[in-house]
């Protein structure tokens, strides 16, 4: 049996950027097909150059990625997905500026073979507070900001840093458990916006860096409470935007994490998994991870020091 | 010179200032060619005299403006409403006033049933007559455990399962943690599914699945046999996808001969770009036929008063629940509304609540001052619970209403008690408020939400009488001639149809609702009552009793 196919919803209202992301995304694949779902094909315009064939419901791209606009007709595309060949690794759904994120999180989650990794939102450094009070749309809008694990405050090079900071203020306000990165042009480092890159690159590297991100392989030596490390990843004094890898629990049985953000997720993996989690998070927080590490397994059981040692 | 047969009448209701009534019409080319008595008739030349009317009432054919041919479709699934209604064969079938009764009709249905695997489906379910009682899927259970039913809710938000549709479904397994799908003790789905996002998985295995909006062949031509059954030649089909086969089908079942309706339907703006769905509506348009009026566009802004999706300005719902879902952003309507007009298509809009009507107004607004269309008969649907201010700028905006009076009588006292409290409940399809205020009015049955059947439709703007029987908003009542007029000229002009349909005078089409009763003369509280004997269109005979 296949893994779920893991499923991350990008919103934001209109104009955040969420096209210009994708493309972005579809640009760096780096071997990993993605598919693109969209509300509608039109406010969508994959970039041409990516686009290899076009028909009546699918897109083509570059690299084995596809493209499909499900309309009102959500589940109906994503069984679609289900049923490529090959499969795709990682469906993002783009929704439309209207639509409440956490709500197609929840028919996602009703389907056989998918997973929810998690709500992307973008927000437009420059208009996301006046959007916010917007007559109509002020409510839609914080519920899109309040649904996020991460948010990606787009157009940064279009304010000023204080502005930026006053807007990520506001932002961490309104949702204190998000991981917020700021980016200009859409320009996100695809490991930390998709699971699926997460585990790509720490297995075929090459690895996207960014100024202000960072990964490290965290390798602990011996079986831990899984769960507890796995709150601890998503513990916003972490720094951690995800992680995702394996460990080994006191009984012997080797576990899946997965950590978006605030959220977290452990399931039961195959033996043959080698212990190591890939964690991507702000440059000079994450370092801090083996103080941390220790504190947890000092508390837990035999405390040794020198494992949970932290690898570039 | 082509044949003219003038048809005798008891009555003849033109909707005609000038010739208000007549004894006879004069009819040439499937085109009225004078209305009036035989002596004035006679000048036009020889003609053949037909009495076959000559004891019934004629009016000008009715006009629906908002309805959906899936009615048609929706009959070949077991009918589980509260109220009698009629099938387009003329069956009238009793209302389900329990759920062992309800129980008891599917599992006749089941009993006539020959593949084991085909679904069972009903559909009109609405428990709020019931006492709010919910189905659970062991109810539907004991009519089959082997084969799929689904039971659709007259709202249609909500579908009933039992456990072998939930299984097919995906559904039947523990840890679901959705709001749209409660649990048993047992942990598992209870069978009752609420939104189309837990709906569509399940839904697909029971007849239910999205093309469902599309009518098929049989469908359309079902729909048309209730047209005439109600007395209507002009009806929309108010939100369409218009896919190429749905088209062409719909093109072909409405040119053949035996088809008794003009069809208008409009595209729904889902699913593409606003200037994707103006190009192709105005490519569609050019297919248009006598029978087929494509070109035109359906936006929808907020979703249901009674679901909670309604868009609400403060105070909000009466129950406290929170303001409902945009299901099309500002900016989106308001580059629909600025591409429409310079294109000369027309667009109308569903709005419930009043906060997505002023949205509506709001996006409309500039739009015309960018582009002025001195004639867009932009209609807003539903439009329920806009107040006097409201209808005021509709009116200044050269905007058309249709208001849902039907819907005032089903869930009315559902508004008053729960979702908007007492006065605005008082205020809702506020039809004396329109016509005041200038606005262009129709009333409409959104069938299949409710039944088709416009003096029903007239019947509740009338009287505002809802289901438990209290008259609901004693001013917003609205004269008979007044609601006759909604019916056939006052809907016409919000399809922009009125110089061709909705009452009889010379050069328009030959459309006629044929009555045993006068509507005019049967007294408000029976208006309901008028019964059809059929329909004339486009100069076609269509007699109820020979469908
Ligand atoms: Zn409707």
């Amino acid at each position: 049996m296949s893994l779920p196919l893991p499923v991350t919803v990008i919103g934001g209202y209109l104009g955040a950027g969420k096209t210009t992301m994708v493309n972005h995304l579809l640009r760096n694949a780096n071997g990993l097909r993605l598919a693109i779902l969209v509300n509608e094909f039109g406010a969508l315009p994959i970039d041409g150059d990516l686009i290899e064939a076009e028909d009546d419901d699918i897109i083509s791209i570059a690299g084995g990625c596809v493209c499909c606009s499900f309309g009102s007709d959500l589940t109906g595309a994503l069984m679609e997905m289900a049923n490529l060949s090959p499969r795709p690794d990682h469906v993002l759904i783009e929704s439309s500026g209207v639509a409440i994120p956490s709500a197609i999180v929840g028919s996602v989650s009703l389907l056989d073979g998918f997973r929810a990794d998690g709500i992307v939102i973008l927000a437009d450094a420059e208009t996301v507070q006046r959007s916010a009070r917007d007559k109509y749309m002020s409510d839609t809008v914080l519920r899109q900001i309040t649904d996020a694990n991460i948010i990606v405050v787009n157009k940064c090079d279009l304010v000023t840093p204080q502005a930026l900071n006053s807007t990520r203020d506001w932002l961490k306000s309104c949702n204190a458990a998000a991981r917020i990165i700021d980016v200009r042009h859409g320009v996100v480092a695809p490991e930390a916006v998709l699971d699926s890159f997460l585990g790509h690159t720490a297995t075929s590297g090459p690895f996207h860096h960014t100024e202000h991100l960072e990964m490290r392989v965290f390798t602990p030596d011996g079986p831990l409470d899984v769960d507890a490390l796995a709150q601890k990843l998503a513990d916003d004094a972490s720094g951690l935007i995800r992680a995702k890898g394996f460990a080994t629990a006191p009984s012997g049985q080797k576990m899946l994490i997965q950590v978006v953000g605030a959220r977290w997720e452990t399931s039961i993996a195959a033996d043959d998994k080698a212990d190591g989690i890939v964690c991507l998070g702000f440059k000079g927080i994450v370092a801090d991870l083996g103080e941390w590490y220790h504190l947890l397994v000092s508390n837990q059981g035999p405390p040794d020091p020198q494992s949970g040692a932290l690898t570039n | 010179m082509t044949a003219t047969t003038i048809y005798s009448a008891r009555k003849i209701i033109t909707m005609n200032p000038s010739c208000p009534t007549a004894t006879h019409v004069a009819v040439r080319e499937g085109r009225i060619l004078a209305v009036g008595s035989l002596a004035e008739l006679e000048t036009w030349g020889p003609y053949t005299l037909d009495a076959r009317f000559a004891d019934k009432v004629l009016m000008p054919g009715l006009v629906e403006g908002h309805a959906h041919t899936m009615e048609g479709t929706l009959w070949r699934y077991v009918y589980c409403g509260f109220f009698d209604r009629a099938d387009p064969n003329g069956k009238v079938w009793d209302g389900v006033t329990t759920i062992d009764a309800m129980l008891d009709r599917l599992k006749a249905a089941e009993a006539d049933m020959t593949d084991p695997d085909a679904p069972l489906s009903g559909w009109s379910l609405d428990p709020i007559y019931m006492d709010n009682v919910r189905v659970s899927r062991a109810d539907l259970d004991s009519v089959s455990t082997t084969r799929p039913i689904g039971i659709l809710h007259a709202s249609g938000h909500i579908l009933n399962v039992n456990t072998k549709a939930l299984e097919m479904g995906g559904l039947l397994k523990e840890g679901l943690n959705h709001p749209g799908i409660p649990l048993g003790p047992d942990g598992l789905p209870t069978g009752e599914l609420f939104g189309p996002d837990t709906m569509t998985p399940v839904g697909v295995h029971v007849g239910f699945n999205r093309s469902l909006t599309d009518s098929d062949a049989q469908g359309l031509r079902d729909f048309g046999k209730l047209c005439v059954r109600t007395g209507v030649t002009t009806i929309t089909d108010l939100a369409a996808r218009l896919e190429p086969e749905g088209v062409d089908s719909m093109l072909q079942v409405t040119g053949e001969d035996s088809y008794p309706a003009c069809v208008v339907p409009l595209q729904l703006f889902m699913g593409a770009t606003a200037q994707e769905t103006v190009d192709k509506v105005v490519a569609l348009k050019e297919r248009a036929t006598d029978r087929l009026r494509l070109g035109r566009i359906k936006a929808v802004a907020d979703g249901s008063i009674q679901g909670f999706s309604a868009r609400m300005r403060w105070p909000g719902y009466h129950n406290g629940a929170p303001n409902g879902l945009w299901y099309t952003a500002p900016e989106q309507l308001a580059e629909l509304y600025r591409l429409a007009l310079a294109a000369g298509v027309q667009v109308h809009t569903h709005t419930n609540g009043d906060e997505a009507t002023e949205m509506a107004l709001d996006m409309l607004e500039p739009a015309l001052k960018d582009v002025p269309n001195f004639d867009h008969r932009f209609v807003l649907q539903h439009c329920q619970l806009a107040d006097a201010a409201q209808f005021r700028r509709m009116g200044k905006l050269g905007m058309c209403v249709n208001l849902f009076a039907n819907h005032h009588f089903y869930w009315g006292d559902e508004h008053y008690r729960l979702t908007v409290g007492p006065e605005r409940a008082q205020r809702m399809n506020a039809c004396r408020t329109a016509l005041d205020t200038g606005v262009p009015m129709a009333i409409h049955s959104d069938a299949p939400v409710t039944p088709l059947g416009p003096f029903f439709t007239a019947w509740c703007a009338v009287n505002r009488l809802t289901a438990s029987g209290r008259t609901q908003g004693e001013h917003e009542k609205i004269a008979v001639d007044e609601a006759l007029y909604a019916i056939t000229l006052g809907a016409a002009y919000t399809l922009h149809m009125d110089g061709e349909v909705g009452s009889i005078e010379v050069g328009k089409n030959a459309d006629f609702a044929v009555l045993e009763d006068d509507p005019t003369e049967i007294g408000a509280a029976n208006l309901k009552d008028v019964r059809v004997w059929g329909t004339v269109q486009g100069g076609r005979i269509f007699a109820k009793a020979d469908l």
